[in-house]
C-alpha cells in the first residue's frame, strides 16, 4: 500500500486488540439481528456462486445426459468422467506440469532477487535507493501488452543453440515465460519487501555491525530469517499470480504441448467446442489449485494482498 | 550495469550527508568495506539489469518501434516512418475509437459499479455478523481465476443454447435466446459483469483491511456528536481510509487498462469486445503482423497507464524522497 505499511500493520494489530474489546461491551448492552443485512448478503452470495456452481454442475454430468435433457434439467447421472476424460485425453496432466515447470522456478527467482533488491534499497542508506524503488513499482504497474512486441522480437532474435530450444531461439522455451514473468514480479515484491524490512528495527543490523558482520551476512543471518512471514505471504500470492498468467506463455509458446494449464484453456475452448461439459470440467480442474492454496493458506494470502496491494 | 558503477562509486567514497540532523537510518555507507561495496553492487546490479532487460528497455523499445516501418524479420528492411502509424491509427483504423470507448466504458463500470459493490460488502462483512468468514470467502474466490478463467466459465453461463442465463430468462431455445458473447450490442455488458465479479471482491477484501485500520474512537466521537451511521461513514470512516482509497483508485484504472484476459478468450477482442490491449495483440500475432501500428498503440496504452502510475508513485514515494 503506501511505503508505511509494515508499521501500520502493527498499530492495526493494537487496534483490532481494542475493536475486540469496545465490541464486547456493544454485545453486552445490545445485539442488533442485522436480519436485512443476512437477506442481502445471502442473495449476493448466491450469485456470486452460480457461475462456479453451474459450471461444476455441467461437469459433472455426462454429454449424453445433458443431450438428452437439455443442459437446464436435474435427471440423469452425476460422475467424474469428463474429469478423467480432461486429465488424459484433454492433456490436462501435461499442462499442469508445464505450469509446475514455469510456477516454481519463476516463485523461487522472484523472491530472491526481490529480497537481494530491497534488502540494497531498505537497510543500506545510499543514493538511488528511492529512484530504483520508484522504477521497480512503476514496472509492475504496466499493462503487459506495452512491451509485448520488443520482447517477442528479442525473444525471437536471441539465438541459442538447438541443444537448448528447437526454434533456435528463445521462443517457445519455458525460460522466455519464467524470465519475463520473475521481471514483472520483482517490482511488486521488492516493493512489499522492503516496506517490511524498513519497519525491522534498525538496532538488528548495528548490533552486527558491531560484532563485524559484512552485509552480506547481515542480509542473509538476520533479515532474511525474519522475512519469513513477508515470504510466507508473498510466496502464496506470488504462486496463484504466475499460475494464473495467461498472457506471457500466449505470446511466447506456440507449440499447444508446452503451454501452461491456464493458457491452454484458451485452446480447450477450440477443441472443446461442442462438449461444454469436457469444457467445465477443464475449467473447473484449472481452478482446484488456485481455491486450494487459497483455503489452506488463506491469511497468508490475504496478508500479502494487504501488505502490498499495489498489485494490480 | 550503470548501477552497479554508481553503487561502487557512492559506496567507495565517504558518506554523503544528507542535510543536518542526523538521521536514524539502518546501515551507513561510510562503515561498508570494499568487500560490502561488491555485495552491494552485485545485490543491486542483478535484479536492476533484470528489470531493465525486460522491462524498460521494451517498454523503450515499443516507442521507438511506433515510429518504423517494419517486419520484424530482417534488421535491415528497417524503415523510418515518422508519424505515420499514429496518423492511421487515428483516422483510418477503424477499431480504435471503439476501442476507446471500450476502454472508458469498462474504467467507469468498474468505478461506478464494481467498486462500490465491493465497498459495500466490505462494510456489511465488518459489523461482525455471523458468518462472515464463510460470506468473505465466496466473494473473494473468483480473485483466484485468472481473468482468461472468468472468461471461459461465464461462457458456460451466457452460452446462446445451453447457457444457464437463457434458460433462466425462459428465452433458451427461442429465437429471443440471446447469445450474450456473441452479440456486439450486449457482449461488453456481458464481459463487464464477469470483470465485476472479480473485481468486487478484490476491493472488498482490500476495504475490508482498511476498515480495521481505522481508529475505533473516531466512530465512538462521531456517535457522541449525534451523527447517524451513513454521516459516520461518509464523513468520518470512509476519508480515514485515504491511503486504501488511493490504492482503490489506481487498481481500478490499472485494471481497465490492462484488461485483455477476458475478452481473448471470448473472442480475441472483436465484434463488440475491442479493447486497447487486444488491439496491440491482433497485430502483433495477427495475420497482418503490422508491428508498428501495434507499437503506436501500445505507445498509447503507455501513456494514458502512466497517468495512474505517476500519480501512485508520487502519492506513495513523494514523502520518503522528500525528508
Amino acid at each position: 500500500m503506501s511505503s508505511t505499511t509494515a508499521p501500520r500493520t502493527r498499530s492495526a494489530g493494537r487496534q483490532a486488540g481494542v475493536a475486540v474489546a469496545h465490541d464486547a461491551v456493544q454485545r453486552g448492552s445490545k445485539r442488533k439481528r442485522h436480519y436485512g443485512t443476512h437477506l442481502f448478503l445471502v442473495v449476493m452470495a448466491v450469485m456470486w456462486l452460480v457461475p462456479l456452481g453451474w459450471a461444476l454442475y455441467t461437469a459433472l454430468r455426462p454429454s449424453w445426459a445433458t443431450n438428452q435433457y437439455g443442459y437446464f434439467s436435474v435427471q440423469g447421472p452425476f460422475n467424474f468422467d469428463n474429469f478423467v476424460q480432461a486429465w488424459t485425453q484433454g492433456g490436462f496432466s501435461k499442462y499442469f506440469w508445464n505450469s509446475v515447470i514455469i510456477t516454481v522456478p519463476a516463485v523461487l527467482l522472484t523472491l530472491f532477487l526481490a529480497s537481494l533488491m530491497a534488502f540494497a534499497v531498505s537497510r543500506v542508506n545510499w543514493k538511488f535507493n528511492i529512484t530504483l524503488l520508484i522504477m521497480f513499482t512503476a514496472g509492475n504497474l504496466l499493462p503487459p501488452q506495452v512491451l509485448a512486441a520488443p520482447l517477442f522480437l528479442m525473444m525471437k532474435h536471441f539465438q541459442v543453440p538447438y541443444a537448448v530450444s528447437d526454434s533456435g531461439n528463445m521462443l517457445n522455451t519455458y525460460i522466455s515465460v519464467i524470465a519475463v514473468n520473475t521481471a514483472f514480479q520483482i517490482g511488486f515484491c521488492t516493493f512489499v519487501l522492503s516496506n517490511y524490512m524498513k519497519a525491522l528495527s534498525p538496532d538488528l543490523t548495528e548490533a552486527a555491525l558491531v560484532d563485524g558482520a559484512g552485509l552480506w551476512r547481515q542480509y542473509w543471518e538476520i533479515i532474511m530469517p525474519l522475512c519469513r512471514p513477508a515470504f510466507a505471504a508473498l510466496g502464496t500470492l506470488e504462486v496463484i499470480f504466475i499460475y494464473n498468467d495467461f498472457f506471457w506463455p500466449l505470446l511466447f509458446i506456440q507449440n499447444g504441448d508446452r503451454l501452461p494449464v491456464t493458457t491452454a484453456i484458451n485452446n480447450l475452448q477450440g477443441q472443446f467446442f461442442n462438449d461444454y461439459n469436457l469444457l467445465a470440467a477443464g475449467a473447473v480442474i484449472t481452478v482446484i489449485p488456485t481455491l486450494v492454496i487459497y483455503l489452506l493458506l488463506q491469511r497468508q494470502f490475504v496478508a500479502g494482498l494487504t501488505l502490498g496491494s499495489s498489485k494490480g | 550495469m550503470t548501477t552497479s558503477s554508481t553503487a561502487s562509486r557512492t559506496g567507495g567514497g565517504p558518506a554523503p550527508r544528507k542535510g543536518p540532523g542526523p538521521r536514524k537510518r539502518p546501515g551507513h555507507v561510510r562503515r561498508l568495506s570494499r568487500r560490502d561495496v561488491l555485495v552491494l553492487s552485485a545485490m543491486v546490479a542483478i535484479p536492476t539489469l533484470i528489470q531493465l532487460i525486460f522491462v524498460w528497455l521494451p517498454t523503450l523499445f515499443s516507442i521507438g518501434l511506433s515510429f518504423l516501418k517494419w517486419n520484424g524479420l530482417d534488421f535491415a528492411d528497417m524503415k523510418p516512418a515518422g508519424v505515420d502509424n499514429y496518423r492511421f491509427i487515428l483516422q483510418d483504423y477503424p477499431p480504435f475509437w471503439p476501442a476507446i470507448q471500450h476502454n472508458v466504458l469498462w474504467l467507469v463500470f468498474l468505478a461506478v459499479i464494481a467498486t462500490p459493490i465491493g465497498l459495500l460488502l466490505a462494510v456489511l462483512l465488518d459489523q461482525n455478523i455471523r458468518g462472515t468468514r464463510i460470506y468473505q470467502s465466496i466473494f473473494f474466490a473468483p480473485v483466484m481465476l485468472s481473468l482468461a478463467l472468468v472468461g471461459i466459465i461465464w461462457q458456460l453461463f451466457y452460452q446462446r443454447d445451453n447457457g444457464l442465463l437463457n434458460f433462466l430468462l425462459g428465452t433458451a431455445g427461442t429465437p429471443q435466446a440471446v447469445d450474450w458473447f456473441g452479440d456486439s450490442s450486449v457482449n461488453i455488458w456481458a464481459a463487464l459483469i464477469a470483470a465485476t465479479w472479480r473485481h468486487a471482491g478484490y476491493v472488498m477484501l482490500l476495504y475490508l483491511a482498511g476498515l480495521k485500520g481505522v481508529d475505533p474512537t473516531l466512530r465512538e466521537a462521531a456517535a457522541i456528536d449525534g451523527a447517524n451511521s451513513f454521516q459516520t461513514f461518509f464523513r468520518v470512516v470512509f476519508p480515514a481510509m485515504k491511503p486504501v482509497n488511493i490504492v482503490i483508485v489506481v487498481i481500478t484504472i490499472i485494471e481497465s487498462l490492462r484488461a485483455f484476459d477476458v475478452v481473448y478468450v471470448i473472442n480475441r477482442g472483436t465484434n463488440g469486445l475491442e479493447l486497447l490491449s487486444a488491439l496491440v495483440i491482433q497485430n502483433l500475432v495477427g495475420e497482418g503482423q503490422v508491428l508498428g501500428v501495434g507499437s503506436a498503440l501500445a505507445t498509447v496504452l503507455l501513456v494514458v497507464s502512466l497517468v495512474p502510475i505517476v500519480f501512485y508513485l508520487t502519492r506513495t514515494f513523494g514523502k520518503d524522497s522528500r525528508s
